[in-house]
């Protein structure tokens, strides 16, 4: 009888802890785009000049820029990561329609300020020389101040005085030519091509032009946002919009509900009493991996939530090894409780060696795999874990205290005809 | 041997098994070779969009592909149904073109539905594909060292036959039927290559224990030790595909469109799963021991 109360016992705790904590952690566990909307760009990065490289560096800053662009539209937690040598994902969740063009729009613009001169062009070629590049400019250097006839000019801090120098000076001697520009762009577009007369040796450039305060304004932000030190190029885009996002996860988890429960019923009729046992754990099982998942911190996408749910299908296999053993043990004439002691150790053996062959093909997975694949693999790491904690410790212990509680000695009990028996 | 009389010889009948698998892969073979398999985004080029409708709209598809034919959105296939409208591009959709479609879907034909849109650069697509069947390649190579190593190498073998035999009549059934191959169909195949494994292995560790307490003098007795073991894990096996399965087609129908046919990959995986480790590994393991015989029987002697 105490063994009885220390099954029901364990039972109520851990359905308790369920209960309790379910909630808390159905909110935390992060859910995949496809199923609360939002979208995700892979980008490729390639040098935004002949002859130049993606390195590792340059490849953060420009994820730490996409991430700042992003993050200034008041979008909250943008997932930004570097893939590889030269990719770049993006995941950002729930926005609305409008919003996402946007953002997209804003995410692409290189914004990269170059100076051009005529240097060396022919007649018609304009300012084909690139003087300055990106890198040549203070980061956030860029400012706004109003001149003395009320206009609007936007000055830029400079990194190399003396290259600025060397620059003005050269450009400076095409006055004859009427050349003498340094044209200011921002990507293709002119902002300004003021006349070099002279060398400047300062660190301030200035760019001059009709500009109203916004406009002004505008291009200080644009140039202040950062150039992307790298040109990026589209690879992948997935757009979920939320309702739709939500009709998936709710149906699929439906799906999930009574999947399990179906299964939890069949086992509980074929097995009996451990299928009862298979069935708190089974429960127990799901609850921990949902921990699992939220420990991990990991992403629960459509098809992951999928792989769940047959995980649960395929978890329950080690309950109905172990069951089939007592079974079998029971039909050569073993009493209960040595069938339970012969039935467990025999199988524990072929459940370990079955799951080892899945962790070799899920760990492959995991290092060989991208994205999807990954993801998988990880579930599936997880799951065969959780698994033998669940499916092979609890479970055996709760058919254990059953047993010792003296109230399920029958061989019915485990689904085994008297008739079955063979005499020893 | 205890328990029940073998009442049905696997070994003798798989002739008839391996006949109808091989059949069943010459198929797979030709329709592969002359349909391909019906590639998604994922794995070619261009841009999916699916549409959650919260009106039925079967009545207006002509009007929406004369708006896609009028607005330049190029080649593209159009199927639908009365939840879900689904468009598949050809090309890239770009920036503005999704921009303007769906604010056009919205305005023109219902304001309150939900869009998905993938798109994915053809590069990509091919990398993606090479990953995956590098992953599995390779996941093949370290099952049978562990099996070779915990075991030996013909149960690894045929394990490995196995498994292939499952992923591939799963492929070859999506080559036939003209099934989207996308990147949930990639999952799909690596949990039926985890679960047939899984399957393959239980069978096999039950010839093992057999083994140890096993007389084998003859042919006879190694088909006996085989039958034996398959019979012993029969409910077993019985069991687990119908679990997996009941999870899998309640997926299948209540499920979310977007993983119905994941669903569908898992239930003949599944099948298959079962099927290959009883009828083709198991027998298959016999061929390759029956010719290495003499050895494991004078062993098995002093083990008994």
């Amino acid at each position: 009888m105490k063994r009885m109360l220390a099954f029901l016992l364990l039972v109520v705790i851990c359905f308790g802890a369920i209960a309790a904590t379910s909630p808390y952690l159905m909110d935390r566990i992060k859910l995949g785009l496809d199923l609360k909307g939002g979208f995700e760009i892979l980008y490729e990065a390639s040098p935004l000049h002949e002859g130049g490289k993606v390195t590792r560096e340059s490849l953060n800053e420009t994820a730490k820029s996409l991430e700042s662009r992003v993050n200034k539209t008041g979008v909250s937690e943008p997932e930004v990561t570097t893939e590889g040598t030269n990719r770049i994902r993006i995941k950002i969740a729930g926005l609305g329609k409008a919003d996402e063009a946007a953002l997209r729009e804003k995410l692409v613009e290189p914004a990269e300020l170059t100076f051009r001169s005529a240097r060396g062009c022919a007649a018609d070629k304009g300012y084909c020389k690139i003087e300055l590049i990106g890198n040549d400019f203070k980061e956030n250097g860029a400012a706004i101040f109003q001149d003395s006839l009320g206009g609007y000019q936007i000055s830029i801090k400079l990194n190399d005085q003396a290259k600025f120098a060397e620059v003005t000076r050269e450009v400076a001697k095409l006055a004859p030519t009427g050349n003498n520009q340094l044209a200011i762009y921002l990507d293709d577009e002119q902002l300004s091509a003021p006349n070099v007369n002279e060398e400047i040796n300062s660190n301030e450039a200035t760019i001059t032009g009709n500009f109203t305060r916004d406009e002004a304004a505008n291009i200080r932000d644009t140039i202040n946002l950062g150039a992307l030190p790298l040109k990026l190029e589209v690879k992948y885009t997935q757009s979920v919009g939320a309702t739709l996002g939500k009709l998936s996860l709710q149906q699929t988890v439906w799906a999930g509900v009574i999947g399990t429960i179906l299964i939890l019923a069949f086992m509980l009729i074929f097995y009996r009493i451990p299928g009862v046992a298979a069935a708190v754990s089974l429960i127990f099982y799901i609850w921990l991996l949902l921990v699992g998942f939220w420990l991990l911190d990991a992403t629960l996408t459509l098809p992951g939530i999928a792989a769940f749910v047959l995980g649960i299908g395929i978890a329950v296999d080690a309950n109905i090894i172990t069951a089939e053993r007592i079974k079998e043990e029971i039909r050569t004439g073993k009493s209960i409780m040595s069938a339970f002691r012969a039935g467990t150790k025999t199988s524990l053996r072929t459940i370990i060696d079955a799951h080892v062959t899945t962790i070799i093909a899920s760990l492959v997975l995991f290092f060989i795999g991208a994205g999807t694949v990954r993801g998988f693999a990880v579930t599936l790491i997880l799951s065969i874990i959780v698994s033998l904690i669940s499916n092979v410790v609890l479970s055996r212990y709760l058919i254990y205290l059953l047993i010792r509680s003296g109230k399920v000695n029958k061989p019915g009990h485990y689904g085994v005809k008297e008739s079955e028996i063979s005499a020893l | 041997m205890r328990s029940k009389e073998t009442k049905f010889n696997f070994i003798h009948v798989s002739r008839y098994f391996y006949i109808f698998s091989i059949a069943i892969t010459v198929i797979g073979i030709a329709a592969l070779a002359f349909f391909g398999l019906n590639y998604g985004v994922d794995f070619k080029s261009g841009s999916n969009v699916d549409i959650a409708v919260t009106k039925n709209l079967s009545d207006q598809r002509s009007s929406i592909e004369s708006y896609l034919n009028a607005n330049e959105y190029g080649e593209h296939t159009l199927t639908m149904g009365t939840e879900r409208i689904t468009i598949r591009f050809e090309d890239v959709l770009t920036d503005a073109k999704e921009k303007q479609l769906k604010a056009d879907f919205a305005s023109k034909f219902d304001a309150g539905a939900s869009l998905e849109v993938n798109t994915v650069d053809v590069e990509m697509a091919r990398e993606t594909e090479w990953n995956a069947l590098k992953a599995m390649l390779i996941a093949c190579i370290g099952i049978i060292i562990y099996i070779a190593i915990r075991f030996e190498w013909r149960f690894g073998v045929a394990a490995i036959v196995a498994l292939v035999h499952d992923a591939f009549i799963t492929i070859s059934l999506f080559s036939i039927f003209r099934l989207e191959v996308n990147l949930p169909f990639i999952v799909a195949i690596l949990t039926i290559i985890g679960y047939s494994i899984n399957d393959t292995i239980v069978i096999f560790d039950r010839i093992r224990e057999n083994l140890r307490f096993a007389k084998l003098k003859t042919t006879a007795d190694l088909i006996h030790v085989v039958n034996q073991s398959v019979w012993q894990t029969l409910t077993r096996s019985i069991n687990t595909v119908l679990t997996v399965m009941i999870a899998a087609v309640c997926l299948f129908i209540f499920g979310s469109e977007s993983i119905k046919l994941f669903s569908l990959a898992m239930i003949i995986g599944l099948v298959s799963g079962a099927y290959s480790s009883i009828f083709i590994a198991s027998p298959l393991w016999f061929m390759l021991k029956k010719r290495s015989k003499p050895k494991p029987a004078a062993k098995s002697q002093a083990a008994s």
